[in-house]
């Protein structure tokens, strides 16, 4: 397996994620392309494991897991205080701070 | 090498269709189910790339925790269940532009830089050596992150309560 067809997979699929999070309005949905592109990140992180025959790229990865579960809690508590607030999930409401 | 191979590829597409489908479908609920797609892809890849460990903390984590938040998140924000539109906002157009931009400059370095580079796998790695790196190489970081997941988890309750 070349090295390269792993990396050219991780980011076709943080571009996706890029895509999600620029054009999706409902907050929830710009978390799950967040998370696209914290996988992609992943799939590199383990490809150069695996090429540098190496375990710290797998503990990175762990990390990275982890971060990405406490940024959901975070975000997902975030974004029902802005329902909440603005009986709406949808981003593009928040613009109390446009000039 | 070439089952391998032909795995990889068989994965890598279902991965890409699946993410395309998490940001282009018009269910918020379809979305979450896509997601699963792709995360449990992910997890086959790592175990493709015998990191075993990895790949069931991905199952463990992604797929059965953070999926299941999601869903959560959906159903406490009320999200129609039905097909629904206004879900993307008008940048579509640029975002494509953008994306494709920088998914082929990404290529085009990467091909550049790694395209000679081979992964040979001998055995997959064992659990034994990630839990050494992690106690004892790694075990500041670690103990930030287990703070820092405390102070989510509890920053995450301060902000959701009623009061």
């Amino acid at each position: 397996m070349l090295l390269n067809q792993f990396l050219i997979l991780a980011a076709i699929l943080f571009g996706i994620g890029m895509y999600g999070v620029l054009v999706r309005r409902n907050g929830v949905l710009v978390l799950m392309s967040v998370e696209l592109m914290l996988n992609a990140v992943n799939l590199n992180l383990i490809a150069f494991s695996a090429r540098l025959q190496e375990t710290s790229g797998q503990v990175f990865s762990l990390f990275v897991i982890t971060i990405a579960a406490a940024e959901v809690g975070v975000g997902l508590a975030i974004i029902l205080l802005l329902y909440r607030n603005f009986r709406s999930p949808d981003l593009d409401e928040v613009h109390q701070m446009k000039g | 090498m070439v089952a391998q191979n032909v795995a990889f590829g068989i994965l890598a597409l279902a991965m890409v269709l699946a993410a395309i489908g998490v940001v282009r479908t018009q269910n918020v609920v379809h979305a979450a189910l896509y997601l699963v797609v792709v995360l449990a892809g992910a997890a086959a890849q790592y175990i493709l790339l015998a990191a075993e460990f990895v790949a069931w903390v991905q199952v463990l984590i992604y797929i059965g925790a953070v999926v299941i938040l999601f869903l959560f998140g959906i159903m406490l924000t009320r999200a129609p269940m039905g097909d629904l539109e206004g879900l993307n906002n008008r940048q579509g157009l640029p975002a494509v532009v953008a994306t494709l931009a920088l998914i082929g400059t990404l290529t085009a370095l990467l091909v550049d830089a790694f395209s000679d580079q081979e992964i040979v796998l001998d055995a997959p790695t064992p659990t034994a050596d990630i839990a050494t790196q992690v106690f004892k190489v790694y075990v500041v970081p670690f103990e930030a992150v287990s703070i820092l997941l405390l102070a989510a988890l509890v920053g995450a309750i301060v902000l959701a309560r009623r009061d």
